[in-house]
């Protein structure tokens, strides 16, 4: 998709000029996903294989109902199950469809060397440009979800794409469509905060009183939210990190040492040039031969 | 070789090849590694062919360099052994560099400012071969966990730009001091070269009545 939606990127990694900024009209999208009305059929898994044309290699059952056992360069989507016990030892059942949370200031891409391998659009969805890859690996290290995977095979990064081809000729995601509960909803993210805000009413009525949705500002929010029954506790929902952002050492890498490096080493250039021609080279005089032939001829005699 | 009559031997043939072969591997990984570095030098991947080509060498020309490192380092460890007269010299650094060096303190085989590449690189060596193994994204990539790596990846940069900054030092020296770049091309300097740069050396090879580079050294013809 890439060459066709180019004057839709308002972010692109490793560059340093300004993306297209002339269109600025388009609505932010989000998907949200409800945790309380998830019933883990897996029907997002499955459609999210059937339109990307995904097919991971068959596993081994590691006793749990998650399965494939984990993302992968062909899992870009998969329910997390996760047993846990409340305060009064009562067992709860808490299903996430993990994924891409396409955040509005993805690591990924602050991480990313290869220009334009990950671009942000305008309505908020961050994508893997394939062509451009270099499977260095660096946004596996940039972002805080632990989503990216590098494909053994062709040494490139894999992840949900938000199906961008879809979204942009106005069709919702794969696993929206495919949703038979209605707790994987697309739209507008304004519309989605609002959506949110209805059900988590509804939770808060039914005597989940920590109801609320997760749209971390570390990250400085995302496109793709979570209704969470305990929204105090994210990390209870198979370890959903509690208060993302970009690792600070990514950070000190990136915007630091990055752009300063770049200048030392021109200074340093710089500062052998001017040495050259204010002091010049060093060269051998003369006098220095004559020094030498003399200790040399010192010793022949004494010998 | 052909070298003139009375000249000395600086560098033997072992340690110039080793020496050679380290330094193309050490400007290979500084264009390959400085194009995933900074966008504006990306356009150096495409020495290597282009962006997937160039992630996928820099680790190995960097396993080259450091088996490469390790010969330089058995080879000249001994002799780049910090002493008292590196001190005294090092006191008289701005003479050095202002080209005046009437009372500078008569130097050895290395100056204070060549065991200072040394160790540096000895240090910076390893901690660049041993972050970039963490980094190997193609055989790495699971092996630790993400916290090390982005902490791997750091060490790695700033290692890479210290590195940088004294092989620029390096070979500004070997350009500013005339007759250094043929001592470890053609291996051999001029008596007076000796004498203007490395008394103490030039004093012991003429004592011993060896033509270089150590006074152990034994030549068939002198």
């Amino acid at each position: 998709m890439s060459d066709l939606m180019s004057q839709n990127y308002i972010r692109i990694s490793a560059t340093t000029l300004t993306p297209p900024s002339t269109r600025r009209h388009e609505d932010q999208v989000a998907k949200l996903i409800d945790t309380s009305r998830c019933i883990g059929c897996k029907a997002c898994q499955s459609a999210c294989m059937e339109w990307n044309n995904l097919r991971p290699e068959m596993g081994r059952f590691e006793g749990s109902y998650d399965n494939p056992s984990d993302l992968s360069p062909s899992v870009w989507t998969l329910m997390r199950f996760s047993e846990v016990e409340d305060e009064k030892g009562k067992l709860e059942w808490l299903i996430r469809k993990d994924g891409c949370m396409h955040c509005e200031d993805p690591g990924c891409l602050k991480a990313c060397p290869a220009p334009g391998a990950i671009v942000q659009y305008a309505n908020g969805i961050v994508d893997f440009i394939s062509e451009n890859c270099i499977g260095c690996g660096y946004c596996v290290k940039g972002c805080p979800f632990d989503i990216p995977r590098i494909s053994k095979a062709d040494h490139k990064s894999y992840k949900c794409t938000l199906c961008s081809d879809r979204v942009a000729v106005g069709l919702e995601p794969a696993c929206v469509k495919a949703c038979p509960t209605g707790a994987i909803m697309f739209g507008a993210k304004t519309d989605m905060q609002d959506w949110a805000g209805e059900r988590i009413e509804d939770l808060k009525s039914r005597g989940f009183e920590n109801a609320g949705l997760y749209d971390p500002p570390g990250v400085s929010g995302t496109h793709v939210m979570y209704v969470l029954h305990h929204a105090d506790q994210p990390s209870k929902y198979a370890g959903l990190p509690d208060r993302p952002r970009i690792s600070p050492t990514v950070r000190l890498w990136k915007s630091v040492v990055k752009p300063l490096s770049v200048l030392g080493i021109g200074l340093a250039v710089l500062a052998g040039f001017f040495h050259w021609i204010v002091a010049g080279p060093n060269e051998v005089q003369h006098e220095d031969e004559t020094n030498a032939d003399e200790l040399i001829k010192a010793k022949e005699k004494a010998t | 070789m052909t070298r003139p009559r009375g000249t000395l031997i600086r560098h033997s043939t072992v340690t110039r090849i080793n020496h050679w072969i380290t330094a193309l591997c050490f400007v290979l990984l500084v264009l390959s590694g400085l194009s995933m570095f900074h966008p504006m030098l990306f356009f150096l991947s495409q020495l290597f062919g282009d962006g997937q080509w160039t992630r996928a060498a820099h680790p190995w020309i960097g396993t080259v360099l450091f088996i490469s490192y390790v010969g330089l380092v058995v080879q000249s460890w001994r002799e780049n052994l910090w002493t008292r007269d590196d001190f005294a010299w090092m006191m008289a650094i701005d003479r050095v560099i202002a080209n005046k060096e009437e009372g500078v303190p008569e130097v050895g085989r290395f100056n204070a400012g060549q065991k200072f590449v040394f160790w540096s690189m000895t240090l910076l060596v390893p901690v660049l071969f041993s972050t970039g193994l963490v980094i190997w994204e193609v055989y790495m990539g699971s092996v630790t966990s993400i916290p090390t790596q982005r902490m791997a990846v750091l060490i790695h940069s700033l290692a890479a730009i210290a590195a940088i900054l004294v092989w620029i030092t390096h070979v500004y020296a070997a350009i500013w001091i005339r007759g250094s770049v043929r001592a470890m091309t053609q291996g051999y300097v001029t008596p007076g070269w000796a004498w203007r740069h490395h008394r103490k050396w030039f004093r012991r090879l003429v004592q011993a009545g060896s033509r270089g580079p150590t006074v152990e050294t034994r030549h068939e013809t002198r």
